[in-house]
């Protein structure tokens, strides 16, 4: 007995100290496991629990409404309409390729949709709302709803999208909205954001510049949502902010009109109130359907505005460059009356041509004007008369009186598609052409040729600040009562001390003379170039004395005439289109009590006398016709003026 | 007479019932109700399905274990070889007549419910190696021949559930039959050769796996790899632990559970649902519920004076810390994830009734001895 329970004692205390080791094993395990949590819920529990939130919250921004674009009346330019679309939220959809099939049958959907459908899912995470069709019509929307129990993930919404008067008159200035690229991101950091899928955002005109506050604020909605993407409650929602909307100073009438006339043109035109520096209109032609752009252009539409020849696509009211011609003869008269280089009776007599350090140079006039002084240069446009003023005024001297009337440099502000333009002098031609000036250059500097570069609203702000009686002006588009004040009274001002015809000088307003009676002068002789027989643009005058405004033409040169051509004497029509002059006019109206400042710029349309100004004439009279009804919206500040 | 026998041997029923371990029995119903609350919160609060079956499941082996725990230690020891063999012969059934659900056969079908008998062989494996050693002395243990039969009474199960496949449960049986065999006196040496035996011939093993099984080790090692394919169950796992913080995010707040982020939430994954929702706290006194457990069954095993009772009670509160330990470390991310229940915790009929089972055998050795 004792024998047997002998090896049993001793088993019992075999296993009870292998049991024993097997115990401390236990309790370092249960020890790992402690700390493994401790780590886990403790040490790491912010970073666990941020991940928990991203699995479990999902937000949804909402597109703002974009702001409204008004004329200076209320039309609405840029409004935003009712769009049908079809959403898509590729994680809800189990088999892309059915969905598509049973799409097909019901909306447009062909296969060049489906592709790049496709490719944009693959872009987005899964849960991302995709929009497959931004633009359906009602019979397809309301097709779409009766089936929509057998399609899974699609989702039709109504939206809004961006909707422009599609006359055609506008799209340069107001510009176009479309989809947010990876550049628009990229280069604007609001934008950045409050990015939101299906979010429009300017890309040129107007939409650009005032993008940050016309697109308003996203809303936003967060959703509690489970592992397949289902959102099983609302957490939060925050709704969107409506974008900003503006008043422009634009009248919408002369917008068209304008457009009109410049029909199967190339060109712009600008107008301008002459105190205010309020923009009219800002006409560029050919001109587009900014609408194709908002829901996506075709290649096909695509390339044919990029492959015109006419450049559709480009605002040439501020980014067209033309050497200004001899619409700067009134900048170059006064600039050498006010550097007292030549007084008005100054004589020179025109032969048609002058030769110059062994170079001929021409006037317009083959034959010659005979004996010109100042006044009739400039109304007459004696190209000879003015080379020798420039020859005695000096490249440098004319330069800076130019850049003072606003050439040279962008006249608005935020418009990254406006160009500086070129006002040539010695030191520029040295930086950037590397050579030394020639005086030659002076001459043809001083009717407008050579290096000059203007755009048409500098040419447009040049004659305003001329007809203002030589004030720097601030062009402006939106319009904004407060800030208008201030120069209002500064003009108000400025008219007491007028109608005292005292010479004080006390206005806040700049100055951009020494002499007024060297102003007086240039207004003067640009009344008899309209006004006068012999007057370059005579035959374009408007009679009527509410009417009568004065303006200054100009021809403006795209390629040197060479001798045999100019004994062809070839009329316009008669040369090939690209080497046709530019056609330029400026004028202020009415001459009486100006107001408005315009230019129209025909791009390769001949002579200014022949085409730019018979097209200003109509323009003028339809602004003027106009300024009563503007005159009752404008404050009674303005009245005044 | 018999039965008078069997149940309440030499010493009365009323003895028997006074000298039930009432704080092992207060610890299981603990643990059981727990698991009620969590299987709830599987259910998003609802009362339905999975909630019902555990709380009938629970209600009627808990009976069960009451019942079996009057048995004689002497009972086990009798019929354990008949316990055994009828548990492998259902392993063999599964084999031929097994019902297949997601990709293995690992049940028969009772039609009342399905019998897992994998789950079975977890405990007669125990039962079974414990009454081989109970009368074997320590100098023999360790020769060939006594080795022989535990050997392949371990081997042909662990084999047959490998094949249904699961791995799982098949490594938790291997583990459990060779801490007993540990338990029993074999010389250490043994271990050492055959772990390094193990090691050498692991390359072939890794041959020999199932591609998911590979890829359940690669997304071990690094979860990341796929993280919405097979690194995903681990990687929402340590999320929903991680996010429950120290008081956890309440009861039935469980977002990455009721959001349906946790897969396998019921079974496998029913710890990191209650650690989500009860914190680090919960998940400790969770643990300590358990260690309790452990505890009370090697006291128990220490106490008694049965050979066979003793490596019962050590061999099962190994396998039973096996258990829990393999499971928490798995949905913590400290294991590959092998399909391995928490003990009562986890939805599952089968493992319910062979941990119930052990229980009563455990309880039934301290009425015995006392």
């Amino acid at each position: 007995m004792l024998n047997i329970s002998e090896p049993f004692q001793n088993k019992a205390k075999l296993i009870s100290r292998r049991m024993f080791v097997l115990s401390a094993i236990q309790m370092s395990v249960f020890t790992i496991i402690v700390l493994r949590l401790f780590y886990l819920q403790i040490s790491e529990n912010l970073k666990y629990r941020s991940l928990s939130d991203r699995n479990r919250l999902r937000e949804w921004k909402t597109v703002p409404r974009r702001g409204i674009i008004r004329d200076y009346f209320g039309t609405q330019i840029a409004d935003n309409t009712q769009v049908f679309q079809l959403h898509m939220i590729p994680e809800d959809v189990k088999n892309l390729e059915n969905v598509f099939f049973k799409l097909s049958r019901i909306i447009d959907f062909n296969d060049a949709k489906r592709k790049s459908l496709i490719k944009r899912i693959k872009k987005r995470k899964a849960w991302e709302p995709v929009i497959v069709s931004d633009n359906l019509t009602w019979p397809e929307f309301s097709r779409l709803n009766l089936f929509l129990h057998e399609i899974e993930g699609v989702k039709p919404v109504v939206s809004m999208a961006r909707k422009y008067l599609n006359d055609g008159s506008s799209p340069h200035i107001l510009g176009y909205v479309a989809d947010t690229s990876v550049k628009d991101l990229k280069d604007n950091e609001f934008l950045r954001e409050i990015n939101v899928p299906g979010l429009k955002t300017g890309k040129n005109g107007l939409e650009k510049s005032l993008n940050n506050m016309i697109i308003g604020k996203p809303g936003l909605q967060r959703f509690e949502v489970n592992a397949y993407g289902k959102r099983i409650k609302e957490l939060k929602f925050i709704e969107g902010k409506p974008g900003k909307d503006f008043k422009t100073t634009l009248d919408y009438e002369v917008q068209k009109f304008s457009t009109e006339q410049l029909k199967d043109r190339s060109g712009a035109v600008c107008v301008m109130d002459i105190y205010t520096g309020d923009i009219i209109s800002l006409v560029s032609v050919p001109t587009y359907d900014p609408n194709k752009f908002v829901l996506g252009i075709t290649n096909k539409e695509w390339q044919e505005l990029i492959t015109d020849s006419k450049k559709p696509l480009i605002n040439k009211s501020i980014a067209g460059l033309y050497p200004p011609g001899s619409t700067i003869k009134p900048i170059v008269a006064l600039s050498a009356l006010e550097n007292d280089i030549v007084n008005t009776k100054f004589a020179v007599e025109c032969r048609g041509s002058i030769e110059k350090y062994g170079q001929i140079y021409h006037c317009w006039k083959e034959k010659g004007h005979g004996y010109m002084n100042l006044r009739s240069a400039i109304k007459q446009s004696c190209d000879v008369y003015f080379y020798e003023v420039a020859r005695r005024l000096g490249i440098d001297r004319l330069a800076e009186t130019c850049k003072k009337f606003g050439l040279g440099e962008k006249v608005l502000e935020n418009f990254f598609e406006e160009k500086k333009g070129v006002v040539p002098n010695t030191e520029w031609k040295l930086k950037n052409i590397g050579k030394n000036w020639f005086i030659g250059e002076t001459l043809i500097s001083g009717i407008g040729q050579g290096y000059f570069q203007s755009t048409p609203l500098q040419l447009c702000l040049m004659i305003s600040q001329l007809a203002n009686g030589g004030h720097k002006i601030k062009p402006r588009i939106i319009d904004d009562k407060y800030a208008v004040q201030s120069t209002i009274n500064a003009w108000r001002d400025e008219f007491v001390s007028r109608a005292n015809n005292s010479n004080s000088t006390n206005t806040t307003l700049p100055k951009l003379y020494d002499n007024k009676e060297n102003i007086k002068f240039a207004l003067d002789a640009l009344y008899g170039a309209t006004n006068e027989p012999r007057g370059t643009s005579y035959r374009s005058r408007l009679t009527k004395p509410e009417y009568v405004y004065a303006g200054k033409t100009g021809t403006s040169q795209v390629r040197t005439i060479s001798q045999e051509e100019r004994e062809l004497k070839l009329k316009t029509h008669d040369i090939e289109y690209q080497k046709r002059d530019h056609s330029l006019f400026v004028a202020f109206a009415p001459y009486k009590k100006p107001r408005y400042g315009i230019s129209v710029v025909i791009e390769h349309g001949g002579a200014g006398s022949a085409v730019a100004a018979p097209i200003a004439k109509k323009i003028i009279k339809k602004v003027l016709d106009r300024h009563k009804l503007r005159s009752k919206y404008q404050l009674d500040l303005y009245q005044d003026i | 007479m018999l039965s008078r026998n069997f149940i309440s041997g030499r010493i009365s029923f009323l003895d028997k019932v006074l000298s039930l371990d009432y704080f092992l029995i207060f610890l299981i119903l603990l643990l059981g109700i727990i698991s009620f609350f969590a299987m709830y919160s599987t259910e998003s609060g609802n009362f339905s399905y999975y909630t019902k079956s555990h709380i009938y499941r629970f209600s009627v082996f808990f009976l069960l274990f009451i019942l079996l725990s009057f048995f004689k230690i002497q009972f086990w020891k009798k019929n354990s070889y008949i316990f055994y063999t009828f548990v492998l012969s259902l392993l063999i059934c599964v084999y031929f007549f097994g019902v297949t659900s997601s990709g293995s056969k690992r049940w028969i079908n009772l039609f009342i419910f399905n019998l897992q008998p994998s789950e079975l062989m977890k405990i007669s494996l125990i039962v079974f190696l414990a009454r081989y050693y109970s009368k074997r002395p320590t100098h023999t243990v360790s020769k060939f021949t006594s080795l022989l039969i535990p050997l392949i009474a371990l081997i042909i199960p662990v084999f047959l559930v490998l094949n249904q496949p699961d791995l799982g449960t098949a490594l938790l049986i291997a583990i459990g039959g060779l801490i007993v065999i540990w338990l029993a006196g074999v010389k250490i040496k043994y271990f050492m050769f055959s772990i390094v035996t193990l090691v050498c011939s692991l390359p072939l093993v890794i041959a020999f796996l199932k591609p998911y099984q590979k890829l359940r080790i690669l997304t071990f090692l690094n979860p990341e790899r796929d993280p919405l394919g097979a690194g995903y169950q681990i990687i929402q796992s340590k999320i929903a632990i991680g996010s429950g913080g120290f008081f956890g995010k309440g009861f039935l707040q469980g977002s990455q559970s009721y959001l349906d982020y946790l897969p396998e939430k019921h079974t496998d994954f029913i710890f990191t649902l209650f650690s989500e929702e009860f914190g680090f706290i919960g998940s400790v006194l969770l643990l300590v519920i358990y260690i309790l457990i452990i505890y009370k069954i090697i006291s128990i095993g220490n106490s008694s004076k049965d050979n066979f009772a003793k490596l019962f009670c050590f061999g099962f509160a190994a396998s039973f810390f096996v258990y829990v330990t393999v499971n928490m470390m798995m949905v913590l991310g400290l294991l590959p994830i092998v399909g391995a229940p928490l003990p009562v915790m986890s939805y599952g009929g089968s493992s319910m009734l062979s941990i119930m089972i052990g229980f009563a055998i455990v309880m039934s050795s301290k009425i015995t001895k006392s």
